[in-house]
């Protein structure tokens, strides 16, 4: 009758359709030799503790069963042995010494960064991921790819949902990659679980780690370190790629980013027109700034500024100083440096838009030489 | 002062229980009872009224939590909100609802344990307890500033409790300094009575293991409670003053802030842990009706966690990038501590082997502690493989274990207390009935509210994160229901708790047939003044 009941329930629950394909219930063995390392130790030590309980416990439900009252069960008198207490010290002394053996060698292994095939910089930042190859002229910022309608259940969550990014991180397959791990605010923790590399981003400190993937495809993770509002919102997306697809990737990339900077720098000579400048500023600031100063500029009183109505903003006089908070960001708070993530498109187009928008009608418009000046170290 | 001393000392020379002259023999009436009290067993009681409070606030907060992850996408409240009510939950369960719960127990218990007429500081005793409203008064307020409460979880790592956390920090750590400050007087307190009011005869090896696990954990408390103080002062002035302990461009260090946040916290959990252990070690022997197994071994496995817990601080650091030696040190260090822990798990088994075993609900309560709390363990010793950390750290795996050990482990010890000496507090027994339902509806509902975290973070879910992918939303439901029906069974306890204040059969002197100890020796309700004159203690 018990046990009819218990499988019942049982296939009930391991039958919800739901949960079949989606639901993994273990740690994952990973694609790489370390991963698949600490995989078979958590296997290891989940199987003595299983074993250990299946003892402990077991004695304990016999005496329960066995040594009750009800049943006339008479208590004993004993109340210590010595010998019985040195043998349970030490037996579980020498468990203890199985399990450090296999653990040390695979932790040395996991920090052993020498002879790297490829340097990466890791740079976390209130909440994205900033990545840098290393001599090779290639960097950009990794975002959330999720849209704002999704998370707040607007529309349809798509199948990887907070696990997106617009631009991942490249690697190549089978070379050692070395991470360089640092952060520039808060502290965060670089993590994909299919590596089994996590690692802290220690703000004014570089953290190392390393790995050598041994299956090409498309590795999630995220910040593993409270980090914030928005910590949970800062997936981290790698795509490793056979040799010759990555150095492939790597010259695309190499050249596209080149010709950015040269447009760029043609831009300085150009005057955008204000309708242009809002239009573009308001996708940008959409996609930067309203997680903070929110989608309507009043801000979070106390934990973030308005701009609506407001401060710098409104006022015709405070146009640098403007120009200059977002790019180089206010020492001490949450607002942080713009100028080394967005073109200076994006920054001029933004600034226009925060003194425009929400009935700041200044009607000025910042050119992208404004904002270079700036950028440059021109005081205000 | 030194009146009330002599007075006292009057009564003690003279050996006398006819007290009508003086006017400590009776409770004053109304507010100024409870407000001016120098009685440890109101002191206790007001501790115990005030932990629960703090349980239904903290755990209001947990309900938010469960609500707001029971389904993927933002539904109830706002991230920043989000990462206040994780905070604010971790605090006040933590300092709030355990440690004021065991300084309760130990106000009440540890005098008539060892034979002394009241704890050996009233005065000071009063202070201790009525300081805690006010810093969680000013904690809880906080939520309501501009800006917020404190959001950076009860770890409070610099730079985001710096340069980074809202206006309202400034009182978070005064609520936090007013917190220590009542723990060290409570510490300080229990020191000085065990030391020196025991009854004579009363030597440590005969002391009831509560008291010895009490007197562990105070010694803990008076070491680690200033590194905390240090701690949030240090924060006070990165924020506040212009110094840079954890900022790096003025030549501090943020992992530092770690170091010395863990320093307190690891010892911090055992405090939470070590009086469970002697609850139990009071409870499995009388309803095995067996004496404790190994009392001894008790005694130095209890000290011996203590010491080891010093040094394993970093093992909540192991990502942080410590050197290879240091994270091997204190991997080895770690797994170390379950040797005596696990001493202790197998005295408890032994205990009842070959008992003649009963089943009252402090017994049910205790069992279960045994199972749950060693389940949590088994988690802990896997947190201690460093590699495998790796892939555990700030998942929900940390946050099954953790719970594992507070909840099924503190509170269910606290609950086991409770249920065991209700009847010498109240001098009535408690409603099997209702309190049977209270064990059941707990034990299935933490269940299902804990352990499936384990797979949760097995699976990669991070923690402290108020939205999650779309994988881990079935048992993100599961554990939500669990949470729900967990917190709805605590009412049924308060139903419990007000049936047996008011009223209900008659408790003997001694209840449980198979107690042990000089409480049970005093009438129920234990007088308002016990052992002004020292029992005799059986050689
Ligand atoms: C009704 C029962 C409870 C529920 C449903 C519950 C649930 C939770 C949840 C969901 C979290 C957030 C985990 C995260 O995102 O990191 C949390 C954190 C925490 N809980 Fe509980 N909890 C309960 C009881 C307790 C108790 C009794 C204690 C202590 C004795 C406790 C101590 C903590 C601590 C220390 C944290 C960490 C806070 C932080 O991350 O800063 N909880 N709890
Ligand atoms: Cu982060």
């Amino acid at each position: 009758m018990l046990r009819s009941l218990i499988a019942g329930i049982a296939s009930v629950l391991f039958s919800m359709p739901l949960m079949a394909d989606t639901m993994q219930l273990n740690m994952t063995p990973g694609v790489t030799a370390v991963s698949q390392n600490v995989y078979g130790l958590h296997m290891t030590i989940l199987y003595i503790c299983i074993a250990i309980g299946v003892v402990v416990f077991g004695v304990m439900f016999w005496a329960i069963f066995h040594h009750r009252k009800s049943k006339g069960a008479k208590p004993a008198s004993f109340h210590e042995s010595t010998k019985v207490e040195i043998i349970w010290t030490l037996i579980p002394f020498i468990i203890l010494i199985g399990m450090a053996i296999p653990a040390t060698k695979t932790l040395i292994a996991m920090e052993d960064t020498s002879k790297s095939d490829v340097t990466i910089l890791v740079t976390g930042s209130q909440w994205k991921w900033h990545y840098s190859y290393f001599n090779q002229d290639v960097e950009y910022y990794s975002h959330l790819a999720t849209s704002a309608e999704q998370i707040s259940n607007q529309r349809q969550k798509r199948d990887n949902y907070l696990l997106e990014v617009d631009y991942p991180l490249v690697l190549p397959v089978g070379q050692k990659v070395r991470f360089l791990i640092t952060s520039q605010d808060v502290i965060h923790s670089w993590w994909v679980p299919a590596f089994a590399v996590k690692k802290d981003a220690n703000p004014g400190f570089i953290n190392e780690a390393w790995t050598q993937i041994d299956k090409p495809g498309i590795y999630r993770g995220q910040c593993a370190e409270l980090c914030g509002k928005d910590h949970g919102f800062m997936p981290i997306v790698v795509i490793a790629k056979p040799q010759a697809e990555y150095d492939d990737w790597l010259q695309k990339t190499k050249i596209t980013q080149r010709k950015a900077r040269e447009e760029e720098q043609r831009l300085l000579d150009m005057q955008m027109s204000l309708d242009e400048l809002m239009a573009l500023g308001e996708k940008t600031y959409t996609a930067r700034c309203a997680m903070c100063h929110q989608a309507n500029g009043e801000g979070i009183p106390g934990a973030f500024p308005a701009l609506a109505g407001e401060g710098v903003s409104i006022d015709p006089k405070s146009k640098l100083e403007h120009i200059s908070v977002v790019v180089h960001g206010k020492a001490g708070t949450a607002m942080q440096a713009f100028g080394p993530q967005l073109s200076l498109k994006e920054l001029a187009a933004v600034i226009t838009y925060e003194r425009n928008a929400w009935g700041n009608n200044t009607g000025e418009s910042v050119q992208a030489a404004e904002v270079q000046a700036i950028k440059n170290g021109q005081q205000l | 002062m030194t009146d009330t001393m002599r007075q006292e000392a009057e009564i003690d020379t003279a050996g006398c229980t006819d007290t009508e002259h003086d006017h400590h023999a009776y409770p004053a009436k109304g507010l100024k009872r409870w407000l001016f009290t120098t009685n440890h067993k109101d002191i206790g009681t007001l501790y115990l009224l005030f932990s629960l409070t703090m349980f239904f606030v903290g755990g209001a907060m947990a309900m938010v939590i469960r609500a707001e992850l029971f389904q993927p996408g933002l539904q109830l409240v706002e991230p920043n909100f989000f990462n206040q009510m994780t905070t604010v939950h971790g605090l006040i369960m933590v300092f709030g609802a355990v440690m004021p719960a065991f300084t309760g127990l130990a106000n009440w218990m540890i005098p008539m344990m060892i034979g002394a007429p009241d704890m050996a500081l009233p005065r000071m005793n009063n202070w201790s307890f009525w300081i805690l409203p006010f810093a969680f008064s000013l904690l809880l307020a906080s939520l309501f500033m501009e800006g917020g409460g404190p959001n950076f979880g009860w770890t409070f790592y610099a730079p985001l409790s710096t340069t980074y956390s809202p206006p309202s920090t400034g009182l978070f750590v005064f609520a936090i300094h007013i917190m220590g400050i009542s723990s060290i007087m409570g510490a300080i307190n229990v020191v000085v009575t065990i030391v020196n009011m025991r009854a004579p005869g009363m030597t440590y090896m005969k002391m009831p293991l509560f008291v010895w696990t009490w007197l562990i954990t105070a010694f803990l408390l008076i070491a680690v409670m200033p590194v905390l103080a240090g701690a949030v002062t240090m924060v006070l002035t990165d924020k506040y003053f212009g110094t840079s302990f954890f900022d790096a461009a003025g030549g501090g260090d943020p992992v530092m802030f770690q170091h010395i946040f863990w320093f307190f916290g690891h010892p911090e959990v055992y405090i939470m842990i070590l009086p469970s252990f002697g609850i139990i070690s009071a409870i499995i022997p009388a309803f095995s009706r067996k004496k404790l197994f190994g009392y001894s071994s008790m005694v130095y496995a209890t000290a011996s966690i203590a010491g080891l817990s010093f040094v394993v601080w970093a093992h909540h650091m192991f990502t942080t990038g410590m050197p290879v030696a240091a994270e091997l040190f204190f991997m080895y260090c770690t797994m170390l501590i379950s040797v005596p822990t696990g001493v202790k798990v197998f005295n408890w088994v032994a205990t009842m082997w070959r008992g003649s075993l009963t089943f009252e609900v402090p017994m049910l309560f205790a069992i279960a502690f045994i199972v749950l709390f060693t389940i949590g363990g088994f988690s802990g010793l896997m947190l201690a493989i460093t590699p495998a950390d790796f892939q555990y750290h700030d998942t929900y795996f940390v946050v099954a274990h953790f719970h594992y050990v507070l909840v099924t482990g503190a509170i269910f010890s606290i609950m086991a207390a409770a249920y065991y000496w209700l009847p010498k507090w109240t001098g009535h027994m408690f409603d099997e009935r209702l309190a049977h339902w209270h064990f059941w509806c707990s034990l299935i509902s933490v269940n299902i509210l804990f352990f499936p975290m384990h797979f949760l973070g097995l699976a990669g879910m991070p923690r402290r994160i108020p939205d999650y992918a779309l994988q881990f939303a079935d048992i993100n439901a599961v554990v939500s229901i669990g949470g729900f029906l967990f917190g709805f069974s605590q009412l049924i306890f308060i139903a419990v708790l007000v049936k047996c204040i008011r009223g209900g059969e008659k408790a003997a002197a001694k209840p449980w047939e198979g107690a042990e100890g000089l409480e049970w020796t005093v009438a129920s309700p234990a007088p308002y003044h016990t052992f002004s004159t020292p029992p005799k203690i059986d050689p």
